[in-house]
């Protein structure tokens, strides 16, 4: 009887434990081992060297220019690129919405971009963005408007990997949005065509609140994932031109054998602001979002 | 007020004419119930109405205007839904208020339009409430209400019940029937449940088939069917009906008109029936099965390969029990080939009713 009772008591952490091994190993580990190293300037020739530095690395990280440099790209291209594809997913998901042949087809080719590995997604667009020979700048003369420098100039760079990026999400998102849309009982919107209510006010007092939460878990998803954007910035542009294009997490790799501490730094730093966004997303919108 | 007009509609969906150049006149103030077996083409008609679903052919006038391609928001109708189809993230205040809103009505106007139709319905506690939070019943009375306070001339309703428990069902009729005395504006009722529509409608619009099948008042077409199909749909049990054996012709009789007796053994002739002064068809079963509802009892009657539905006050007959079943000649609808009725007053009435007669023989 006793045997059963402590059998009883240990077999949930029994039964999670394989589940929380992997957790322990594979993020709290390095989580905790990435703030330890945030206190030190470590030395990868010699451990023993290392020495602990208190909060210099941070001190650092606040008065860097580069820093503040990386951080506002990070932002721009954040708010680029989750505004536009919000933006465009929900009118393609909107276009979508009527359940024909043609769309069935449509829906699946702007798909396609978010199957396609993001390295020959960045290789592909580089090739159509190089200014002399590729083929947007061949498309733009033809249509008498001024070619670009796209990722070559630091003014355009930023620009060029947001629509990269916002290219390659728009068919995923689209298609979560779509299935909100489709999940509407159409009886409610015959409803508020027998209330009388405009095209305008049956998208925003009824389908938008209706997909709210779908929009919202987009919103957050898309946060997270643009502030930790490295791929696209690591093929296309390699940072540059002149740091135009360092983003935080490009910051960071860019000093993963230089400067360790400052590196790990950076990255817990990274994942504070994560952190608070995100804090902030659920404070100010989750009054707003409709769960049923 | 407003009459509505079906002239000539026909509704076409994938090449296939679910409603056929169909007229209907329902009349003004009338509480009128489109009923028939699911796919019969009572909701199409319905959503015609309403300008959710456009006539392929044909024009809807309501109160004289013509309709046809007009907006459902501009027709001046309402419509309660089957699932009730609320705004789920609005307030049962929003809900109510948005037509109002959408019709340009000023706010002063309907707060007390709003306050006072959920004064009548029973939700003033429940306004500022989400309709998930509301129960079954309260969420009908919230879709009743969103559509009263409109004001329409035609009021539809499409099975607005049968989400609903038996009990409350019962309730929400009587409340209906009252809301229609009060309102006395035109409503159009759709439903695949014959009680309701027994229950509820001054005028039933039977339909099968995208074919209106019969169109009166509720005793009429219970004791006057127009053909087969009307008199084996309207009633529980339904109408029993079966070959008569010439000509196709089919007799039937309904539940409640069957009289059950001990059987008579063979010693006492058949001809004591004949005796009695009405003339009656009468035939020798066993009792299959039995239900005790209460106040009647509904039994099988097996003779030979037919079974026969028998309501009755009398609870006294046992499974297996030999009865004697009669039913007064003046009870038994004839029906031709073709399904449709045959009048008394057709020339082979007489003859068909007198072989039927000899069948009790035979």
């Amino acid at each position: 009887m006793a045997n059963r009772t402590t059998w009883d008591r240990i077999r949930p952490y029994v039964m999670i434990a394989p589940a929380m091994a992997g957790i322990l190993t594979f993020v709290i580990y390095p989580m905790g081992y990435l703030i330890y190293l945030s206190f030190y300037k470590y030395n990868l020739m010699n451990r023993a060297k290392s020495k602990y530095v208190e909060f210099d690395n941070y001190k650092q990280i606040f008065t860097r220019g580069d820093f503040y440099k990386a951080l506002g790209n990070t932002l721009v291209y954040t708010v680029g690129v989750v505004a536009l594809t919000m933006i465009l997913a929900l009118l393609t998901a909107l276009w979508l919405k009527r359940n024909t042949r043609l769309n069935a087809i449509i829906q699946g080719g702007i798909f396609i971009p978010h199957i396609v590995s993001i390295v020959s997604v960045s290789l592909v667009w580089l090739w159509m963005m190089e200014p002399s020979h590729g083929m947007l700048n061949a498309l733009l003369r033809s249509l008498g408007i001024p070619p670009s420098h796209w990722l070559q100039s630091s003014r355009t760079a930023l620009v060029s990997v947001i629509i990269v990026a916002v290219w390659q999400a728009i068919g995923y998102y689209a298609l979560i949005i779509s299935a909100a849309l489709r999940n509407v009982s159409p009886s409610i919107y015959e409803a508020a065509a027998l209330d009388n209510a405009s095209r305008a006010k049956v998208f925003f007092r009824i389908t938008l609140p209706l997909i709210s939460p779908q929009l919202f878990f987009i919103l957050v998803i898309m946060t997270i994932g643009s502030f930790k954007v490295f791929d696209i910035v690591q093929i296309m542009t390699g940072g540059g031109p002149n740091d135009a294009t360092t983003t935080l997490v490009y910051y960071i790799y860019s000093y993963r054998t230089t400067n360790i501490g400052y590196a790990a730094a950076s990255g817990v730093t990274l994942m504070a602001i994560i952190g608070l966004l995100t804090f902030v997303y659920f404070r100010l919108l989750s009054r707003k979002v409709h769960y049923q | 007020m407003a009459s509505i007009e079906l002239v000539q509609v026909t509704k076409v969906f994938d090449k296939t004419a679910v409603i056929d150049r169909l007229d209907l006149t329902i009349e003004d103030g009338s509480f009128t119930v489109l009923v028939g077996p699911s796919g019969c083409g009572k909701t199409t008609l319905l959503r015609m109405i309403a300008g959710l679903d456009l006539q392929t052919s044909g024009s809807v006038r309501i109160g004289g205007k013509d309709v046809s391609n007009l907006a459902p928001g501009q027709r001046g109708v309402a419509m309660v839904f089957q699932n009730y189809a609320l705004y789920p993230t609005m307030s049962v205040r929003e809900n109510i208020e948005f037509g109002l809103k959408n019709n340009k009505v000023k706010r002063s106007e309907r707060i007390e339009l709003v306050e006072s139709i959920s004064e009548t319905v029973g939700l003033k506690d429940y306004l500022d409430r989400k309709p998930s939070t509301l129960s079954g019943g309260q969420r009908q009375r919230v879709a009743l209400a969103r559509a009263m306070v409109k004001k329409p001339a035609v009021f539809l309703m499409d099975e607005p019940l049968s989400n609903l428990d038996a009990k409350l069902r019962g309730q929400m009729r009587i409340e209906l029937i009252e809301l229609h005395k009060k309102l006395g504006v035109t409503f159009v009722y759709v439903t695949h449940d014959q009680v309701e529509a027994m229950s509820m409608a001054d005028r039933i619009v039977l339909m099968n088939g995208g074919v209106i099948q019969q169109e009166a008042a509720p005793e009429v077409i219970y004791r006057q069917p127009g053909n087969q199909f009307t008199a084996q749909f309207m009633g529980v049990p339904p109408m029993n009906v079966y070959e008569l054996g010439a000509n196709g012709i089919k007799f039937g009789f309904r539940p409640e008109a069957a009289l059950l007796s001990q059987s008579q053994t063979q010693s006492q002739s058949p001809e004591t029936n004949l005796n009695t002064n009405t003339p009656q068809w009468s035939v020798r079963g066993t009792v299959a099965t039995r239900e005790m509802l209460g106040s009647e009892t509904i039994y099988q009657i097996k003779s030979g390969d037919r079974s026969y539905m028998v309501k009755s006050a009398d609870d006294q007959y046992a499974f297996d029990q030999e009865v004697q079943l009669r039913v007064d000649a003046s009870r038994i609808f004839l029906f031709a080939a073709d399904g449709s009725r045959l009048l008394e007053s057709e020339p082979d009435y007489a003859g068909y009713m007198d072989r039927l007669r000899g069948q009790r023989h035979g």
